[in-house]
């Protein structure tokens, strides 16, 4: 046994240096491509940051300051060599350091993703519950059509719908910012959700909620419908294998042989692919922080591109491949750590 | 011994994915048609501007003009106009963007399917690097980079897309490429190209078409989100995505400059993804 | 007295042909009845309709299923369920995939017990110990703290066989259980059964298509042919002297132990036919 678990602990240990090599190659193209893009941007980002009639040798003094006026490549080894020291460069357009910008507009972006996977994972298993419960009935067609509509249209155009519903027409939820203005925010964090709930602020958290409701429900409707498919089918498959026929003459109800039985493992199989899912889905997160007004990631990148901010651009496409590949790379552990087969191999 | 219940189920299926194409498909005409006749149908000129007549409701309403059947917006320039040129936009984009993406997508995970080795490294890298890139962000970047305009955008989907057509032909590619008539092919002396382009590509064919379909509708929205940022065509020219912008100020004021345009936007996209899917019941043998 | 007694049993694919045609038999107390027919014959349909697991896509369309007086059928599906699982259970056919891959084997085994008819759980697994122990499984602790993987074949065989025997029910559906796994260990599992259903006294319906393992197991069995009983005897009547001439043809068609050298009867094709028209005169004749 002992002798057993540790080969499984060295081609666990194999994998992960695998992965993690090829995930720094990733990165490191990433790195390469998003420089030489913003480099080629027309429009000199210098010139917009002087006031009006400002002479060329300033243009050329905070180009220097910059490190703009080096060939490309000295530029991008001036700009690895501090990314490996942690400085990411400072921001053109508010001149604060990039990576202090950008880690702390990071936890309302990741607030807002874990929330819309919580509501995709609900929702998407509701579904495929209750397909699978009734299934060969109406509830499971009237379920399938909802999944298709839901899945067919993209997360911009939901949450332009939520906009139209909950906004105007039952302006129940907000559809502008993360936290209303008016109210004091006494937290030493960025991450308000979870620092609302520590300090027991039910107020503030209601608040945030209430806000943060419709661009998380626009982000998990169709990564829902992704799941309570793939979920679905995964459990119909199941319920028809032997050991699920087998629990049901020890006398369990429907409900209980699908929760106990099929669901375990008819959940293994969708992990991976709602793992790749949930990277689109923080994706999505740029269009729909602009979209309700949300000061997250997303919503800064986009004025940085406006503003012609290349530093902070840079950092932020960085940050987003980080997180796309730890997702990637927490799903595969997961995914070891919940197969029986793999992890008593 | 289910055979019997089988095919039932199965007809019934087939019958309702029928519907969805029939439908799917019929939109999609109408709206080709609408924007090819956009500029003799079209009541108004969309560029238009009065600003006397800003903010008219829809015509069902009180306080509306005769002839602007879905209102106006706040500059006075006529929704219903502006809808009919969108759609010339969205179209283009649809079919040039979607179609150069899926021939680069597509023969680049034919390569690398077909050709495994180096070829296939390098591709299956690529797409690594690709995919690790939030791709609205990549989008916006893109059109920073080659300004506004209609070849940007269209640039702008391929360069991001051809990941999609890439990653599934690859995989296909490779599927097929395991098959004894593909050694048969060869062993009859067929090249290796000529194996890629008469064995392969035939049987890759209806999933690259399927992907085709979903691809256009994603042009479409890609296209309406980058108008949304202001950073598309240019901010007068009529696009669905300028008026959802415009439109998302004001909808306190004058629902109907954000309603109208997201209802065509919705079917689009909706039609274009409800097609693939129909496609896919279709060419699917087995129904998946 | 019969613990199990069918009746007119009718089943059939919804708005297809029937499956099963009036089938009755009983199965006495401590008794062990073999249901024999080739594949197709609905014989292990027989056993799903009796445990209430039959395909969504089967219904029965008449008849009654008498579990120790009381007809199933008119119980509503809770109760149902509730009743089988209390004094029903079965030997599956393949031990590979019969165990539910994310659960550990003592689970398998005393959930019923617990959940049911509410063990303690150290009660529990005291009995499942005891269980393992029974069908001559080494090294029991372990075994019960293993996932199923981790086992052979033969191995989950005799668990699921220790599982079925759990909560001492009054019938047990054998689902031709030793058609999945080598020759070799079937001889093995085979007299466990017969060992276990003696000693336990459970009443056992045995589905097989192996006339052979009848000889050794059963008192009494019924042939199928199409869903319909074509013959109902003692096993040493059948031997002796088989009442209906398909039986005797499948009868002739076994090969012997004792005579290797004899060789393959296939059915006439002359039985087959007289076989399908009786069939067809009993479909004409109403239902």
């Amino acid at each position: 046994m002992g002798q057993c678990r540790h080969g499984v602990g060295m081609a666990f240990l194999r994998l992960l240096a695998i992965r993690l090599l090829t995930t720094a190659i990733t990165l490191a193209g990433v790195a390469v491509i998003v420089f030489v893009v913003i480099r080629v941007v027309p429009g000199n980002p210098i010139a917009m940051m002087l006031p009006p009639g400002a002479t060329e040798a300033d243009i050329a003094r905070l180009s220097a300051l910059y490190g703009l006026d080096q060939p490309l490549v000295t530029q991008f080894g001036i700009w690895l060599g501090g990314v490996m020291q942690g400085d990411f460069g400072t921001s053109i357009t508010s001149r604060q350091p990039v990576l202090d910008l950008v880690l702390g507009r990071l936890p309302a972006t990741l607030e807002l993703s874990i929330m819309a996977l919580v509501m995709a994972v609900i929702l998407g298993g509701a579904a495929a519950l209750t397909g699978t419960r009734f299934r060969g009935g109406r509830r499971e067609g009237a379920i399938d059509v909802a999944n298709g509509m839901a899945l067919s249209v993209p997360d911009f155009l939901w949450g332009l719908v939520l906009i139209l519903l909950f906004g105007v027409l039952w302006p129940v939820f907000h559809i502008s910012g993360r936290v209303s203005p008016a109210l004091d925010l006494p937290f030493t964090t960025n991450f308000y959700l979870f620092e609302s709930l520590i300090r027991l602020r039910f107020d503030l958290w209601a608040d945030l909620v209430a806000h943060m409701f419709m661009p998380a429900l626009a982000l998990a409707i169709p990564l829902a419908a992704i799941i309570g498919q793939l979920l679905k089918q995964s459990l119909k498959e199941t319920m028809n294998l032997d050991y699920v026929t087998l629990a049901r003459t020890k006398g369990y109800g429907e409900t209980r042989v699908i929760l106990r039985e099929a669901l375990r493992n008819a959940i293994l199989p969708t992990l991976t692919l709602v793992g790749v899912q949930f990277t689109f889905l923080i994706g999505g997160t740029v269009i729909i922080e602009r979209l309700f007004s949300y000061e997250g990631l997303g919503n800064m990148a986009i004025d940085a591109v406006i503003n012609r901010d290349l530093p902070l651009i840079q950092g932020i496409v960085i940050l987003f491949a980080v997180i796309f590949t730890a997702v990637n790379l927490i799903v595969d552990l997961l995914y070891a750590v919940l197969n029986p087969r793999l992890r008593h191999a | 011994m289910l055979e019997a219940n089988g095919l039932d189920g199965r007809s019934l299926i087939r019958r309702r994915a029928g519907l969805r194409l029939w439908l799917s498909a019929g939109w999609l005409g109408l709206l080709a048609i609408a924007a090819l006749l956009a500029p003799w149908i079209a009541p108004h000129d969309p560029l238009a501007q009065d600003l006397f007549l800003g903010r008219l409701p829809p015509f069902w309403m009180a306080g509306s003009e005769p002839g602007y059947w879905l209102g106006t917006d706040s500059l006075g320039r006529d929704v219903l106009s502006r809808i009919l040129h969108g759609a010339r936009i969205a179209l283009i984009v649809a079919l040039v963007a979607g179609s150069i993406t899926c021939v680069v997508g597509a023969t680049l995970g034919l390569l690398a399917g077909f050709l495994r080795g180096w070829v296939d490294v390098v591709i299956s890298r690529l797409i690594d690097i690709w995919m690790a890139f939030p791709p609205i962000l990549f989008s916006i970047l893109l059109i920073a980079v080659l300004g506004p305009g209609l070849t940007s955008i269209i640039i702008a989907i391929v360069v991001i897309d051809w990941t999609r057509f890439a990653r599934v032909v690859r995989a296909e590619a490779m599927a097929q490429g395991a098959m004894d008539y593909v050694a048969s092919a060869r062993v009859a002396g067929r090249g290796r190209l000529g194996t890629m382009m008469r064995e392969i590509l035939p049987n890759v064919l209806p999933t690259i078409v399927v992907l085709l379909t979903l691809e256009m509708g994603i042009a479409v929205i890609v296209e309406a989100i980058l108008s949304f940022v202001n950073l598309s065509i240019s901010t007068d020219d009529p696009t669905w995505g300028g008026m959802i912008s415009e439109g998302r100020t004001s909808i306190h004021q004058a629902w109907w400059v954000l309603v109208f345009p997201l209802v065509t936007l919705f079917l689009t996209v909706l039609a274009f993804s409800q097609l693939g899917e129909g496609l896919k019941d279709r060419f699917d043998p087995v129904l998946r | 007295m019969s613990f199990l007694s069918i009746r007119n049993l009718s089943v059939r694919l919804k708005g297809g042909p029937p499956l099963l045609r009036r089938v009755s038999l009983d199965v006495a107390v401590g008794q062990v009845r073999g249901l024999v027919g080739e594949s197709g014959a609905g014989k292990s349909m027989i056993g799903k309709a009796v445990l209430g697991i039959l395909p969504p896509s089967v219904e029965i369309t008449g008849g009654q299923i008498v579990l120790d007086g009381t007809d199933l059928l008119t119980l509503p599906p809770k109760e149902r369920r509730r009743r089988i699982g209390a004094t029903c259970a079965l030997i599956p056919q393949d031990p590979l995939t019969a165990l539910n891959p994310s659960h550990r084997i003592g689970p398998q085994i005393t959930d019923r017990l617990v959940d049911i008819l509410g063990w303690t759980r150290a009660d529990a697994n005291t009995r499942a110990r005891a269980l393992l122990e029974e069908v001559q499984i080494p090294n029991p602790d372990r075994v019960l703290r293993s996932y199923p993987h981790e086992l052979s074949g033969g191995m989950r065989q005799r668990i699921l066989i220790a599982s079925a025997f759990a909560a001492e029910p009054k019938l047990i559906v054998a689902d031709e259980p030793t058609t999945a796994l080598d020759v070799t260990v079937q001889k093995q599992i085979l007299r466990l059964i017969a060992g276990m259903q003696a000693r336990h006294g459970t009443a056992l319906l045995f589905v097989t298509h192996d006339l052979g393992v009848v000889s050794k197991v059963c008192q009494h069995l019924s042939v199928l042919y199409a869903g319909m009983v074509v013959e109902d005897s003692a096993v040493t009547d059948f031997f002796a002297a088989p009442r209906h001439p398909y039986s005797a043809a499948l009868l002739a068609a076994t090969p012997k132990y004792t005579d290797p050298a004899a060789g393959l009867h296939p059915v006439p094709d002359a039985v087959i036919d007289a076989v399908r028209a009786e069939v067809a005169a009993f479909d004409a004749g109403g239902r």
